[in-house]
């Protein structure tokens, strides 16, 4: 399975983050907002359907959030712990690999 | 060794800045501080100072280019006075929340209108609010002294604050004096390079400066400007002892002068310091009990010391030049906080004077005198006196 | 199948969590332009992270640094809402004298780089320092609740340009801020949109490569303050560049004579004379553009508002030297 291009991030945000006053107000952990799982705002989420994907990158370059990324073979994989449902990738995508269903909850 | 030159206060602060070796400069022209760009310019071109000079559009863009080459992790300077202080109001307020330890030279001059480009105070003194530190020189020596100590406190890391210092428009801006410059080494010696821990703009370690804060954490900020501002009080104490033992010359917070057995104290700040001293003797010569303080630390503001020197006398007589409508003087209004509480208190009287370059005479110190014994005598009437003003004309 | 490699950098600068709105066209482009500066950075230096961000208050300032968490991976700064560029400025002083190589990028909206903050652009830019600054463009201040700026189209519905018995909307044509940066003489300027990544990625690393200051103006959708459904971001994008709306152009060294037009795809009949873009026969009306956004909604009850509009494309295109027909 393929892994998060911000798995470090993750691991490192649960282990690290911390409220804790610095000076500035700066922020040391760099990527640390992975802390917010904004799959949380979706109502409808991306549905995808790998024998349709040509591979084509689109989805991947245009997710905003990023919560797309790749697998060892170059298909997408979509994080629903951050995606946002807007659907621009199932718009863009020339194939229709993806399609937007309501959110089960 | 170090030598002595006769120079304008302005190029003291130039000199202050060079030896000071800020890796970075942004400044742009206005009256009466033109002269510290230029001379730096000058010591740039001869190969005297290795500092990247950024000939910014603005004060704002001089201030944020500060902000952002302090965040980089470098020294920084500039020099700007009036309405270009003014014009970096907003930036001053992010300059010390974002704990850069940043130093401006401000020549002091009033703020329009009526535009006007001599002295008063009104400039920095409207800036006390924004978490800078702010010294105020007596003469062209304590300017750039007190640059190379602000450098110290204010990279401190129990500070991490900006800081400021004020010599007069004109009087000391444009006025020579005979300035002993310290020799490099020593300075080297004595400020060391600034490498900070907190900020830095580096691709290997990658941090975000200038967060948003919500009201969750936003209190806490400020507070920490607070406690660096606290912690500032005890820093300058040990930055004026190491500087007398490392350059010979002596800095107070508050300098008092002929105070011990005071009736009345007569409490300024920069130039006028000078004047007042002057005038105190002869008043000692004809007998009488007056004293003088010089306020040379603004902010954070000398609580303690206020204290100390209210304990001495009847009368402290505030000697201002700015003004906050309908209320008087600031230092009025911090040296009434400093003694609000305190059981046995002087008579505290505000006297505003030489606004945009009025001359402060000894006929307008004898006046201050005058009310002060009238109000020792009968009581007070009026707490906020104007000194010097020509009624004939209003 | 043989598989492509894909299009760009799979080194990430921007993390999730962040807080922009689903679908956020100026999200997608800061991905892209981190992505694009790290590739340039990489040829250039060889080392993809030597760059660093100065960024003006706005939308993606607050949605993306909300103490204690960051969705930057890069070194980051912000400082005030008219200052990015001369924060970069004082950044890219500091790299000099400490030694590094790399380059600033500076970031801010349409109301921080045209309206507020075009003093310090302008500074910044003629004191040529090595500085990409990059001006998302999303056509008002969205971080405020829509509020026309001078980058707002003509027509535009916003909170500040509502239309009503005696307003059409926004009644002053857009400025374009990448001609007055471009009239600075800069290495180069250019205009971009997601809508067209692969030429917004080719244009800042293009940007990204030049020794000296240079200026992307980016067209990022905003489906809240357009109206526009969250899917058709990038749609909405593509035809603004196919309708004419939204033109792709690049100027080097200040030279508005020979200014390089990308072809605007969607049908469009361009001729060229001597290698240069004179004409363009746009196929796809600007309606097709209009009809997807709530912001212009009010338009189609007053046809001739369209013209004007139309009329001031024309207008706009022929300062880039082209003459055009539009549908």
């Amino acid at each position: 399975m393929a892994e998060s291009p911000f798995k470090a991030d993750i691991e490192r945000v649960e282990k690290e983050y911390s409220e804790k006053m610095t000076p500035g107000a700066i922020v040391y952990l760099p990527g640390s907002s992975v802390i917010n799982k904004t799959g949380s705002w979706r109502v409808f989420m991306p549905e995808f359907h790998k024998d349709k994907c040509v591979r084509c990158y689109l989805c991947y370059v245009y997710c905003p959030e990023p919560a797309i990324y790749l697998d060892e073979e170059n298909y997408p994989v979509f994080d629903y712990d951050y995606c946002k449902g807007c659907g621009v990738c199932a718009n863009e995508c020339p194939t229709k690999a993806i399609v937007m269903v309501r959110e089960k909850k | 060794m170090p030598i002595k030159k006769v120079m304008k206060a302005n190029e003291a602060a130039a000199w202050a800045a060079k030896l000071a070796k800020p890796k970075v400069i942004a400044a742009f022209p206005i009256t009466p501080s033109t002269l510290v760009p230029e001379k730096i310019s000058e010591f740039i071109a001869d190969g005297e100072l290795d500092a990247e000079f950024i000939k910014v559009e603005s004060e704002h863009s001089a201030i944020s280019a500060c902000v952002g080459a302090s965040a980089a992790g470098v020294r920084t300077f500039t020099a700007t006075a009036s309405q270009g202080l003014a014009l970096m109001h907003e930036i001053l307020f992010i300059a010390a929340g974002m704990r850069l330890p940043i130093v401006i030279a401000v020549g002091n001059r009033s703020l329009s209108a009526p535009i006007n480009i001599w002295n008063d105070w009104q400039d920095s003194i409207s800036e006390r609010d924004t978490g800078w530190i702010q010294f105020y020189a007596e003469n062209n020596q304590e300017a750039l002294d007190l640059i190379i100590a602000a450098y110290k406190a204010a990279e401190d890391e129990r500070v991490l604050l900006p800081a400021m210092v004020g010599f007069d428009a004109f009087i000391l801006t444009h006025t020579v004096e005979p300035v002993e410059i310290p020799d490099q080494e020593v300075v080297d010696e004595f400020l060391g390079e600034y490498v900070p821990k907190h900020a830095y703009v580096d691709p290997k370690r990658p941090i975000t400066q200038g967060s948003l804060g919500f009201p969750a954490h936003y209190m806490e900020t400020r507070y920490k400007v607070w406690e660096a501002m606290e912690n500032a009080r005890e820093v300058i104490k040990e930055v004026f002892d190491k500087f007398e033992k490392t350059f010979g010359r002596r800095y107070h917070i508050i300098e008092e002068y002929k105070t011990d057995d005071a009736e009345i104290v007569l409490v300024t700040m920069g130039s006028l310091a000078g004047t007042v001293k002057e005038f105190v003797d002869k008043k000692r010569e004809e007998g009488v009990k007056i004293g003088a303080a010089k306020i040379t630390v603004y902010r954070p503001f000398p609580i303690e010391e206020i204290r100390a020197l209210a304990k001495k006398t009847k009368v402290l007589a505030l000697l201002e030049k700015d003004i906050s409508f309908s209320v008087g003087g600031a230092v009025f209004a911090d040296t009434s906080r400093a003694l609000i509480n305190e059981k046995e208190k002087p008579i505290i009287l505000d006297f505003i004077l030489g606004l945009g370059g009025r001359d402060v005479t000894f006929q307008n110190l004898e006046e201050v005198v005058d009310i002060a014994k009238k109000a020792l005598e009968e009581g007070v009437k009026e707490e906020v006196y104007w000194i010097g003003l020509r009624k004939e004309i209003l | 199948m043989a598989v492509r490699k894909p299009p760009i950098t799979t080194r990430e600068y921007w993390a999730p969590g962040h807080a922009a709105c689903a679908g956020c066209g100026c999200a997608i482009a800061l991905k892209l332009a981190t992505k694009a500066f790290s590739e340039a950075m990489e040829e250039k230096y060889g080392d993809p992270n030597a760059f660093a961000i100065a960024q003006a208050t706005g939308c993606m300032e607050v949605v993306s640094a909300v103490f204690p968490y960051t969705a930057w991976k890069v070194p980051w700064v912000h400082v005030a809402f008219e200052n990015a560029a001369a924060a970069a400025s004082g950044i890219d002083a500091a790299w000099k004298k400490l030694g590094y190589k790399g380059k600033i990028l500076a970031i801010g909206g349409d109301g921080g780089t045209a309206d507020i903050g075009i003093q310090a652009l302008s500074g910044m830019l003629e004191r040529w320092h090595n500085v990409v600054y990059l001006m998302y463009d999303n056509e008002a201040y969205m971080n405020t609740g829509i509020q026309r700026s001078s980058s707002t189209p003509y027509g535009a519905w916003t909170t500040t340009s509502p239309p009503g018995k005696y307003s059409i909307g926004e009644d002053k044509p857009k400025k374009w801020v990448a001609l007055i940066a471009a009239a600075h003489q800069i290495p180069y300027a250019a205009t971009a949109s997601i809508g067209n990544p692969f030429d917004f990625v080719k244009k800042m690393k293009k940007a990204a490569k030049v020794d000296g200051p240079a200026f992307v103006q980016v067209h990022c959708t905003c489906p809240t303050g357009w109206k526009s459904p969250l899917e058709k971001s990038v749609e909405i994008a593509r035809l603004a560049i196919e309708t004419g709306i939204w033109p792709l152009f690049e100027i080097e060294n200040g030279d508005f004579h020979n200014i390089k037009i990308q072809s605007p795809g969607g049908g469009a009949k361009v001729k060229r004379e001597g290698g240069k873009v004179v004409a363009i026969e746009f196929k796809k009306p600007v309606e097709e553009y209009l009809k997807l956004q709530g912001r212009f909604k009010h338009l189609f009850k007053q046809p001739e508002a369209i013209q004007v509009m139309k009329e001031q494309i024309k207008a706009m295109w022929k300062v880039l030297g082209v003459d055009v027909i539009l549908p």
